[in-house]
């Protein structure tokens, strides 16, 4: 079943087309990661998904609905979360803070008020945090952890509403090489739970994670398809090797 | 990924100051008739109202991160509204003009809430304060040209306000009343911002864009935060008029607007206490300054003011209370953390 479904997105900036027609689907389950050479129009792309942006032309279908004209906290609701390409912590809350945050983000202003699921939150915030490393940071300010736990956090975040889609911007940007192995593994479990779509230049990373890839150059789609056979096509190649 | 084990200064214990703070100064206000007399007594007074004003600010400002320029809008108002009341419908009793007055703040805050917060783009602040700013000077305009509600002057001569039979004279006895909405609103407000949805709000104050792809609904949020804000100013302005016997175009102004925004950059952004703090000590530096040096105060008072706003940003507050409890932690329950502790530390 197809959970996304993007056609002839177009987006423009004054003189600059940032992506021009752009079709892309995304299926139940599926890790798929989109590609290209810098500026080719993937942040803008999701950012187009997310509702950060809003696509000039064409449609994004998100579980048989349209969502192109949604206000971002719609699309979240509907079922779409986006980690951003920058760290996106609160800085000043806590690490369990900002997780607690994420996942109550449903809950009816009655209930927060009230703090009605506070203790039955508190379990899932702890196992969130364990199951992305964090545990023993649960008290700190998220402002003092690492890029790299601060990404981690950011992901736990993003996935702690449990959503059917989640965008991921770079998750690995300036990782090492030991912290990029460590976050494919903690992504490969959330395939039970959801489908990603993942912006990421290393390519290595990609590969391992993603069942298939959309590869986008001047803001068009040059090919998509499984990922084996769309890393093997010359005219991704040449894309990649024409900016080289 | 550094799987830091060493103690950062954030996950010390926190060291309490706040409650202490509270504590002193609620201890102090509830004996201070005792000692003062009428005129600290009166003094008092007008603090705790203006305190109250300042929380509806801190409330928007310090929490929501709405930069309003028109909390002296609902508080004149409010303040108009029920002096109209009072002097055209005969009507005194506390029980009517104070619970009007909330909503009449509630409701001019509802609607300036429409058309600078809740419009299909979502607003900047600079747009936010405009909007405020020039929704006061508006009607401020209009209070001074119309006749009706007495121009330039104002409604002078109110009568006092009744509970019962009995006249609730400016003293000892609306010092107190003014004391019990002060600290049940102050309750109310810590309830709030201590709560799930203090962690929205204090969300949205960090990070507004990150919050809005969580799902929240930000800007009703904000719809919401700010008409209480206008609830609580028009509480305060009903309250000042009946203390004052008198409303005018003036309790209507951005210079009144403004002074509530240095009540709180005083004080203490974002902290409830910081913003009462900030409305006393204001208020007293400006009559002490005016009695010592009666042509040169305003500018020792603003010299004052832009020392700490500039090397203070947290204001007065910054002074006892670490930044930790100033922003506060919101989700773990007292006894799910302590059962961790246990289950970690088994005896």
């Amino acid at each position: 079943m197809n959970l996304l479904e993007v056609r002839n997105v177009t987006k423009v900036y004054g003189a600059l087309t940032a992506l021009n027609g752009v079709d892309l689907t995304v299926r139940e389950k599926e890790f798929h990661g989109l590609i290209g050479p810098n500026g080719s129009g993937k942040s803008t792309l999701l950012k187009c998904i997310a509702g950060a942006e809003i696509a000039n032309a064409g449609t994004i279908g998100f579980l048989g609905a349209d969502i192109g004209r949604a206000a971002p906290a719609e699309r979240s609701r509907a079922g779409l979360s986006l980690k951003f390409q920058i760290a996106s912590v609160l800085p000043e809350l806590s690490v369990y803070d900002n997780i607690l945050l994420a996942l109550q983000a449903q809950d009816s202003l009655a209930t927060l008020l009230f703090s009605g699921s506070r203790r039955a939150l508190d379990k899932r915030v702890t196992t969130t945090l364990a199951q992305f490393r964090l545990a023993s940071r649960i008290n700190d300010l998220a402002g003092v952890l690492s890029h790299g736990e601060q990404q981690w956090l950011e992901i736990a975040m993003a996935l702690a509403g449990n959503p059917r889609l989640l965008l991921l911007d770079e998750p690995t940007a300036g990782m090492s090489a030991q912290e990029r192995r460590a976050t494919g593994e903690l992504l490969a479990p959330i395939k039970q739970i959801c489908s990603l779509l993942i912006v990421e230049h290393d390519l290595d990373f990609i590969r391992d994670i993603c069942d298939s890839l959309t590869v986008l150059d001047q803001g068009q789609v040059v090919a998509s398809g499984p990922a084996a056979e769309v890393q093997n096509s010359e005219k991704v190649k040449e894309a990649y090797l024409s900016h080289a | 990924m550094s799987q830091s084990t060493e103690l950062s200064t954030s996950s010390l214990p926190l060291r309490k100051v706040i409650p202490w703070v509270e504590l002193g100064l609620l201890a102090t206000s509830l004996i201070l008739p005792v000692f003062a007399d009428d005129f600290w007594t009166l003094f008092l007074t007008r603090v705790f109202i203006l305190g109250l004003l300042a929380l509806s600010f801190d409330l928007v400002w310090g929490y929501a991160g709405i930069l309003s320029f028109s909390q002296a809008l609902f508080f004149g108002m409010a303040g108009y509204c029920t002096a109209l009341l009072a002097t055209e419908a005969g009507i005194t009793s506390v029980l009517v003009l104070l619970p009007v007055a909330g909503l009449v703040g509630l409701i001019v805050s509802l609607i300036l809430a429409f058309i600078v917060i809740l419009g299909r783009r979502v607003p900047t602040t600079v747009f936010v304060a405009l909007g405020t700013l020039t929704g006061s000077y508006v009607v401020e305009r209009l209070a001074r040209g119309w006749s009706y509600v007495g121009g330039q002057n104002g409604i002078p001569s109110l009568p006092r306000l009744t509970l019962g039979n009995h006249e609730i004279a400016e003293g000892v006895w609306f010092y107190y009343m003014a004391l019990a909405i002060l600290l049940g609103i102050y309750v109310a407000l810590k309830f709030l911002t201590r709560s799930q949805l203090g962690l929205v709000l204090a969300g949205i104050r960090q990070h507004e864009t990150r919050i809005t792809f969580f799902g929240y609904r930000v800007q009703h949020v904000k719809g919401i935060v700010f008409a209480l804000a206008g609830l609580i100013a028009g509480l305060a302005g009903g309250m000042y008029a009946f203390h004052e016997g008198y409303v005018g175009p003036g309790q209507l102004s951005p210079v009144l607007s403004t002074q509530v925004v240095l009540y709180v950059l005083f004080g203490g952004v974002g902290t409830l206490i910081g913003a009462v703090i900030g409305a006393g000590m204001i208020e007293y530096l400006s009559f002490m300054l005016s009695q010592e040096y009666q042509r040169l105060w305003p500018i020792i008072l603003g010299l004052l003011l832009l020392v700490i706003v500039m090397f203070r940003p947290t204001g007065l507050i910054g002074f006892l209370v670490s930044d930790r409890e100033r922003i506060g932690s919101f989700g773990r329950p007292d006894d799910a953390a302590a059962k961790n502790d246990t289950d970690k530390n088994p005896a």
